[in-house]
């Protein structure tokens, strides 16, 4: 990305993510996705189900499954070594430490044979957080209260399957920011919940990160539920970065043709002629074989034949576009 | 939980009495009365209906079931029609004998499998996964008494490390008792490893493809730590269900690898008994295997619900 070098001075990233690539085999899975986050920062990752999304949060903790390789530079603040040389250990005591992560289905995410409680302070004592079994309990509990879960030492005691979904991913969320993580990914978190309790649970998001000053890296495919929490947004396609901005800007002035779509998809009130609402034409290609050059062009209302080439970014690396044709430059006008 | 354990237990309770009428039924059905076998067929009738008289056999089918199967929980098993000798301490002494090759077979099995199986699991990528697999697969092909007459061969002829066969109980020479338990234990347990090492390693498979344990790494732990931590006891659960069924399988492994190694058991009196027509003493000894199994499967139960509150609904 060109737009490295342009960038003025910016305060000292929490995280500073270059270059990074995924691959299987020769085939890349995520390319060239370059990103960075400040304390406090909250940022979003928007875009549908195999855009990358996720394998890119994988790689950041370092949990990629054994068949996928990552490439480029992951740096985390005050770690001198390049997370993706690292080694496993180096690497697992920064997870859970530094690194907090809520995958997307709570169900499944906590050990079914262990009480709720003793999987919160687990985190606490591989960390070191605290001495002792019992100091390690009470922390646990307070967590769980932090975490406005209604009677802490009952539920605490309780197994996974004892919770609602909701309630887990709250246990989930407790064990992420026990240690005070620098940066907290939430891997749509709200995705499998209640409408009724999703809102409750960003606003426990919201809260957590904000009392520890964490950076947030958060992965969604619902615009709306981005819109409420991040000051940023990366929209990610076929393993790239396509658009990035700040979240207002981006909302109300897309440039990229997929931004458009996501925003005209998700905006329910509008139909088409005959009544349907708006869809991207086509669907995510199956394996992730997305086309050579610009990733989008097979689905894109503008695309023609500059689009075989990959166009390159344009702007600033958290505020720009990736497009030929990009809204708003006058260009998408001549479009063939 | 404690209703499950009673409903269970009222199972174990009723399988039990079914499959007592069901034995005695079979060796009821069996041709040949046990009084005549014990006479030859030279007897006169009058002799025969005395020796009935004795056996007990004269009387309706119905009094002589409930006459025997009051007398098990006693552990009275009745009197051989051939030697005339109480059955019962007969079975306990060689159920003592079995119990300790069945029991040093299974860990054998266990200290083979579940590090097998493990390791196998964990590597499945690699050649050492593939190599471990294969080793297991080679062990399921040979069956337990081939196994047997091959450590003979090796370690007792060839070597002469150790005793072909004969027992010598523990209370008399520890040492010599182990001597003769362990190849027959090896042969039991070396098969019923590598039977067991597959389960293992496909329950350890499934185990760290789950999410908690990717939540398990996300908190810190290394990939091995997080399999011990989490993994194996989640892996356990369906082991243990195996573990049960194939201790079943041990059971009539030790029938023949007793032959084999003539070890004084449970499987060589079952087998002496046909050969001898000691039609009751036969019934006896398929009764207590029978127990055997609907206790070890009773206890796999039981065991379940320990290890995984998932199970101890409240319902």
């Amino acid at each position: 990305m060109g737009a490295v070098s342009a960038r003025p001075d910016p305060p000292p990233a929490v995280l500073d993510v270059a270059g990074l690539s995924v691959r299987t085999g020769d085939h890349a899975l995520v390319e060239d996705v370059s990103f960075h986050l400040g304390a406090g920062e909250r940022v979003g990752l928007i875009g549908e189900s195999g855009s990358g999304k996720s394998l890119t949060a994988l790689a950041i903790m370092g949990l990629l499954p054994d068949e996928l390789s990552a490439s480029g530079h992951i740096r985390l603040r005050e770690v001198e070594r390049d997370l993706l040389s690292a080694s496993e250990t180096e690497r697992s005591t920064l997870r859970g430490d530094r690194l907090g992560m809520v995958f997307q289905e709570p169900m499944t995410a906590l050990n079914p044979l262990m009480r709720v409680g003793a999987q919160v302070a687990e985190v606490l004592r591989i960390h070191g957080a605290v001495s002792g079994r019992e100091a390690a309990t009470d922390r646990a509990r307070d967590l769980l209260a932090a975490v406005e879960l209604p009677d802490p030492e009952r539920i605490a005691r309780r197994y996974p399957h004892q919770l609602s979904g909701g309630q887990r991913q709250r246990v989930m969320l407790a064990m992420a920011l026990a240690n005070g993580p620098d940066l907290l990914i939430c891997d749509e978190p709200t995705t499998a919940l209640d409408v009724t309790v999703q809102a409750q649970m960003l606003k426990l998001i919201d809260d957590g990160v904000a009392a520890r000053d964490s950076a947030l890296l958060f992965i969604s495919h619902d615009l709306a539920v981005v819109a409420t929490v991040c000051d940023r947004i990366l929209v990610m396609y076929g393993g790239r970065i396509v658009e990035a901005g700040p979240t207002r800007a981006l909302l109300t002035r897309p440039r990229h043709p997929y931004t458009e779509g996501l925003m005209a998809a998700s905006d329910l009130e509008a139909v088409d002629a005959a009544g349907r609402l708006p869809t991207i034409a086509g669907s995510v290609p199956p394996d992730g074989r997305f086309p050579d050059g610009c990733v989008f062009r097979n689905r894109c209302p503008r695309g023609d034949d500059a689009c075989q080439a990959w166009p390159g970014w344009t702007g600033e690396q958290h505020d720009g576009v990736a497009c030929w044709y990009p809204s708003g430059s006058g260009r998408e006008a001549g479009r063939g | 939980m404690l209703v499950q354990l009673a409903r269970r237990t009222a199972i174990l309770l009723a399988s039990l009495v079914v499959a007592s009428i069901l034995v005695f039924w079979f060796m009821w059905v069996l041709p040949g009365d046990p009084a005549q076998v014990a006479l030859g067929t030279g007897a006169t009738e009058e002799a025969v209906a005395e020796m009935q008289a004795r056996f007990g056999t004269d009387r309706p089918v119905p009094v002589q079931y409930l006459d025997w199967v009051t007398g098990l929980p006693q552990l009275d098993f009745g009197q051989s029609y051939v030697t005339g000798a109480a059955i019962g301490p007969l079975i306990i002494d060689r159920l003592l004998v079995s119990l300790w090759l069945i029991g040093a077979g299974m860990l054998v099995a266990l200290v083979i499998a579940v590090p097998l199986g493990t390791l196998s699991a964990v590597h499945h990528r690699r050649p050492l996964g593939t190599a471990l697999a294969g080793v297991s697969q080679v062990g399921i092909a040979i069956p337990n008494f081939l196994a047997g007459i091959l450590l003979i061969g090796l370690v007792s002829v060839s070597w002469q490390l150790l005793p072909a066969g004969g027992w010598v109980p523990p209370d008399q020479d520890v040492v010599q008792f182990l001597r003769r338990l362990l190849l027959p234990a090896l042969s039991l347990g070396v098969i019923e490893g590598a039977v067991l090492a597959r389960y293992v390693r496909s329950t350890v498979l499934n185990v760290l493809r789950e999410d908690f344990l990717r939540t398990a790494r996300a908190k810190g732990l290394t990939p091995g730590r997080a399999l011990v931590r989490h993994g194996l006891r989640n892996a356990a659960v369906p082991v243990v269900t195996v573990l049960g069924l194939q201790l079943a399988v041990l059971l009539v492994g030790a029938v023949v690898v007793e032959r084999v190694f003539v070890v004084p058991g449970l499987g060589s009196l079952l087998l002496d008994g046909v050969a001898n027509r000691d039609l009751l003493l036969v019934q006896g000894v398929v009764m207590v295997l029978v127990v055997a199994v609907l206790l070890l499967n009773y206890l796999v139960d039981v065991l379940y619900t320990v290890l995984d509150p998932r199970l101890r609904a409240t319902a």
